[in-house]
């Protein structure tokens, strides 16, 4: 398939990706790694008249300690998530969760404000972010905004981002020393979008959960906070006895859509296994 | 004085493909050429009632728009039946679709325009009106009386039947100690070649010749069908296939796209492009497989098998597809049912039916993994029934390797094959033993592995009656002219082709070995109706037994033409000379007489000094058929070793082994390729591809995202021995490997997942075997288990 007729801009600073979103008025759509966007026009599933190239920004570009966050510019590739130390060091659910993301090649092109604006609800990165407790800051015309992943993704590709907003970066608070990760995925094939995914942390005190954080992707519109499978943890050590009370809790948390390929109560199963699997691989260094 | 013939030589084209140096149709760009996009059908049954182009015209750069009225009669109908199918119907089809549109994707209109874009950009503007109909869409009942027929210019859904039987078989099942039983399912799947189907029709009025640049396997086939269904001169229509990128059997049928491309060109006088998209060759190009089976085995109280039982249905598309049929695989599936065991009887019934999905024909191991997997499941269920172990049950059955000529129950005639030997060296390297241990030390530990094994037979080098005898014009011979160069280099051109497997470098090896020079030296022409000689060409496994026979014939043909004028220039008896290291020399002593470049200047440039009477021509020409047996039937065993995570239905591919004895074997390298490649294309279906189809007749799966090709981080490593039976139908000896690998991957792979879940009593019948169908099955155990 070939892409239907498009007007290609490039914009150097937000202020100037405001103006030419503005001109085609609910007709542009802006442009960083491609890779949904421009497959996606080559199926004919989208027409934007417009396309404006924004990975030229500065502000959208690095990755940086900012006080008590880790300020990781939308523009960052998915490789550059896999390899970076920093995000390896203080949001290591991303570093966990990239290598599963797709292949080389689309992981070189691929950005991470991207992925999370597309919010595919089978992708990885959103549930890691929502697992991090992290926020996404947004720029506009009317400024800067933050927003908690748990308010950013609202249903099927859809986001908090108001027409013409751009996402800048990801914000994800430092983590303390002794908290413990993990993330994993089910999926037929290596890179494929996966049939569940998990990204869990938690904060142990003498070895008892005070804190869990938990999100399940591919398990609905979008990425699910897993809130009474968390509640399940705290107050007791990581066991085989909370796991299992965790991995019961999940179906208050889910209700996976019922498509005709892979029933419900198959996905509901398939996340429970997954779930006490990631939990029984929590360590505070990936 | 073999040399070359049984080395490993790399590929030829290979590093000009690396280098991005490929020629294919889709790089072709003739001048005032134009693309073609169809506008497709979106259901599956219909009638149409109206095709608005108004809109569509008047978009930029569009040059011409057909619907059905205006191509089509440029095109005579084409019928995919065969004489020797006897009872066979399928309804004539044409480029576009008239009244009925008979599959989601049949094409209504074609638009040509400057760009494959623009062309695109039109066709969202074509205004299709169908009236939707029920489509048929699978199952049993589509053969019943009165049932919804899938084609209404058909009388019932029934394409073809066929049964086969021996006399007593029913005696068999009556007297056998153990009657073992299961049904299977297989699911459609499709080729998915790098390259998709591309195509360039050139028609040049003021000469009326037709160039057809095209990706396909049988340029020579395609030759015939365009003269004839044109009403062209067959001296006029040339066709040419460059580099393709892979075939597997996809691209040796006949179109509506291609023919549509070629009746566009013929009607506006200029060179017309068509390349399938990814999303369209889901919806057009060939689906294979889509059978279910039932099938019985009767065994004797020590695990001889006696006979079995076998009732196959499968769908196919609307219409047979052409030239080759949609029956062929069906047949080959009830024929090679049992094929490597001395069973004596047998019954098999096959029911061809129609249904308003793509067409289904001839895929790489046509009907193979089907028969293969339903004889090794009840193989192994007659194993359970008696006894016995995997590899001893097939030691009491395997027809033994001094018992040739053989006739299998099915009534093909085996020459000599290796099954016993291949059993024993499968073994060997398998380790049984250490495989249970390793079993039972796992399952101890919740970790659930399985292996399985599974023999074939495989089908190659057909004669003439294959298709010949059903009047289809597909040749079973092929041609070849060998020639030496003024400088000694020698060139081949031959009606064999080219579509990744090195077909050509193994003709260089033969043809060198023939002309005692280095392959370097022999340069080889494939796919050119106007430069190589007529031919079969490459389908069937049928490039190195029988390409290679032909091309050994002509250059032993050429070798003596230069012996007689280099005896005459040497002043030698020819019969005391031959040909090594690029010169003619003494036969007894190996000493050089004359070189080859230099009887190549003489004969090119100084013939006047040769003897008066003595033939310089340089140039032989060679046609070979097979004979004797009408098959060469290759043998061989596959092993697969599985791990199984019962919680959540994924499988881990282990290991994988293969022995296998495809007679003499000419490239060692290119072989194992062929097997490996074979094997994965054997374990794709077996566990991830699957075109799955809704009940209105909808493809939901259609794209690269959601049809799951086999990757290579999911497969296994693969171990591959051989054993050697040349054929003695040929002074070659070379027969098949193309298909092996994919015969026996899939039989192989369902049994060691069945090991696996043999302490659960589950057992999957059904292929791909997917998560959800592993759970399915645990499932179902475990409720048989507990129910009271």
């Amino acid at each position: 398939m070939k892409l239907p007729a498009f007007e290609y801009l490039r914009a150097r600073s937000p202020e100037e990706a405001w103006q030419l979103h503005s001109e085609v008025e609910g007709d542009a759509v802006y442009l960083s790694g491609g890779h949904s966007v421009v497959p996606s026009m080559a199926l004919r599933l989208q027409a934007p008249s417009r396309l404006i190239d924004i990975s030229g920004i500065a502000d959208l570009h690095g990755i940086a300690v900012q006080g008590e966050v880790l300020r990781i510019g939308a523009m960052t590739r998915h490789a550059e998530v896999m390899d970076n130390p920093l995000v390896a060091r203080h949001a290591p659910l991303l570093a966990l969760a990239a290598p599963h993301v797709a292949h080389p090649a689309i992981r070189n092109r691929g950005t991470l404000g991207g992925n999370l604006a597309l919010a595919d609800p089978a992708s990885e990165f959103p549930a890691a972010v929502l697992a991090l407790r992290a926020k996404i800051e947004i720029m506009g015309p009317e400024g800067r905004r933050h927003v908690p992943a748990d308010d950013f993704f609202l249903d099927l590709y859809e986001t908090a981002l108001a027409p013409g907003e751009i996402l800048a970066a990801v914000h994800v608070p430092l983590p303390p020393a002794d908290r413990v990760f993990a993330f994993d995925e089910i999926a037929r094939r290596r890179g494929d979008y996966a049939m569940v995914g998990v990204a869990a942390q938690a904060d142990l005190e003498e070895g008892v959960v005070v804190d869990a954080s938990i999100a399940l992707f591919s398990v609905g519109f979008t990425p699910v906070r897993a809130t009474a499978a968390q509640a399940a943890l705290i107050g007791a050590p990581l066991s085989p006895e909370s796991l299992a009370r965790a991995q019961a809790s999940l179906a208050e948390d889910l209700d996976p859509p019922d498509d005709p390929g892979f029933p419900a109560p198959r996905r509901l199963q398939l996340a429970r296994v997954l779930l006490g699997r990631v939990l029984n691989r929590m360590e505070t260094r990936p | 004085m073999t040399l070359h013939i049984g080395q490993p030589q790399r590929r030829e084209n290979a590093r000009r493909h690396l280098a991005g140096r490929g020629r294919f149709v889709s790089d072709l760009a003739l001048p005032r050429m134009l693309h073609a996009v169809f506008v497709r059908s979106p259901m599956a049954k219909g009638r149409i009632l109206g095709i608005d182009i108004e809109a569509a015209s008047l978009c930029p750069g569009v040059v011409r728009i057909f619907t059905a009225a205006d191509l089509n009669p440029r095109c005579q109908p084409w019928v995919g039946t065969l004489d020797h199918f006897a009872g066979m119907q399928s309804p004539p089809m044409n480029i576009l679709a008239e009244e009925s549109v008979l599959w989601t994707g049949h094409p209504v209109a074609m638009i040509l325009a400057r760009s494959r874009a623009e062309a695109e950009d039109a066709a969202d503007r074509v205004l299709v009106d169908i009236e939707d109909a029920e489509p048929v869409t699978g199952g049993v009942p589509v053969l019943q009386p009165g049932a919804a027929r899938a084609n209404d210019a058909a009388d019932s859904n029934l394409c073809y039947e066929a049964l086969l039987q021996t006399p007593d078989v029913d005696r068999a099942f009556a007297g056998a100690a153990h009657v073992v039983e299961a049904g299977f399912t297989f699911g459609r799947h499709t080729a998915v070649t790098l390259e998709p189907r591309a195509v360039v029709a050139d028609y040049d009025p003021s000469s009326g010749a037709l160039t057809v640049h095209q990706g396909t396997q049988t340029p020579y086939q395609f030759q015939d069908v365009y003269a004839r269904h044109f009403g062209l001169p067959e001296g006029k229509v040339r066709v040419i296939a460059p580099d393709v990128g892979g075939s597997f059997g996809m691209k040796l049928h006949v179109y509506n796209e291609e023919m549509g491309a070629v009746a566009a060109s013929l009607i506006l006088g200029r060179p017309v492009r068509y390349v399938a998209d990814r999303l369209e060759s889901f919806v057009s190009d060939i689906h294979a497989r889509d059978h279910d089976v039932y099938g019985r085995m009767a065994v004797a109280a020590d695990g001889t098998i006696l006979a079995m039982e076998i009732d196959d249905l499968t769908r196919i598309g609307a219409v047979s597809a052409y030239p080759r049929t949609s029956a062929a695989e069906g047949n080959q599936v009830i024929r090679l049912m049992g094929a490597p065991y001395r069973m004596a009887d047998y019954r098999g019934k096959l029911s061809v039916a129609f249904q308003n999905k793509v067409q289904t024909s001839q895929y790489r191991a046509v009907g193979h993994p089907i028969a293969c997997a339903v004889t090794e499941a009840l193989v192994e269920r007659a194993a359970e029934a008696t006894g016995c172990d995997s590899f001893e049950i097939r030691a009491r059955n395997l027809i033994a390797d001094d018992a040739y000529p053989h006739v299998s129950a099915t009534g093909y005639q085996f020459e000599k094959l290796s099954h016993q030997a291949c059993l024993a060296r499968l073994r060997g390297m398998m380790d049984p033993g250490a495989l249970r241990a390793e079993q039972a030390a796992l399952r101890a530990r919740g970790i659930y592995r399985g292996f399985g094994i599974a023999s074939f037979v495989e089908i190659t080098n057909p004669g003439a009656t294959f298709y010949g005898v059903g009047g289809a014009r597909i040749s079973a011979q092929d041609g070849a002219v060998v020639r030496m160069l003024p400088s000694g280099d020698i060139h081949c051109a031959i009606s064999v082709t080219e579509q990744g497997q090195g077909t050509e470098t193994i003709i260089a090896q033969v043809v060198a070995d023939q002309l005692g020079v280095v392959p370097e030296r022999v340069s080889v022409t494939t796919g050119d109706t106007a430069t190589t000689p007529s031919g079969g060409a490459t389908w069937a496994c049928r490039g190195a037994g029988i390409g290679g026979e032909t091309a050994l014939r002509a250059g032993r043909q050429l070798r003596d033409r230069i012996l007689t004028l280099a005896g005459a220039l040497v002043q030698t008896d020819p019969a005391t000379l031959r040909l090594a290291g690029g010169a003619v020399v003494d036969a007894a002593t190996g000493a050089p007489r004359i070189a080859l470049e230099e009887i190549g200047r003489i004969a090119t440039y100084r013939p006047d000094t040769l003897p008066d009477g003595i033939d310089h021509s340089l140039t032989v020409a060679h046609h070979f058929a097979p004979g004797g047996y009408p098959f060469d039937f290759t043998n061989g065993i596959q092993g697969s070793l599985v791990e199984v995570d019962v919680e959540t239905g994924l499988v881990t591919l282990l290991k994988h082994w293969v022995v296998e004895d495809c007679g003499r074997i000419i490239n060692p390298l290119l072989v194992d390729e062929q097997i490996r490649g074979g094997v994965v294309q054997g374990l794709g279906p077996a566990f991830f591809e699957e075109c799955q189809y809704d009940a209105d007749g909808q493809l939901t799966n259609g794209s690269l995202a959601d049809y799951l090709v086999p990757m290579a981080v999911e497969m296994p490593d693969i171990k591959i021995a051989h054993i050697e039976t040349p054929t003695q139908d040929t002074i070659l000896g070379a027969k098949g490997v193309g298909e092996a690998g994919t015969a026996a991957a899939g039989a192989a792979a369902m049994n060691a997942v069945n090991d696996a879940l043999r302490p659960f009593g589950a057992c999957l019948t059904q292929t791909p075997m997917t998560p959800l169908r592993i759970l399915d099955a645990l499932d179902a155990a475990r409720q048989e288990r507990t129910a009271p």
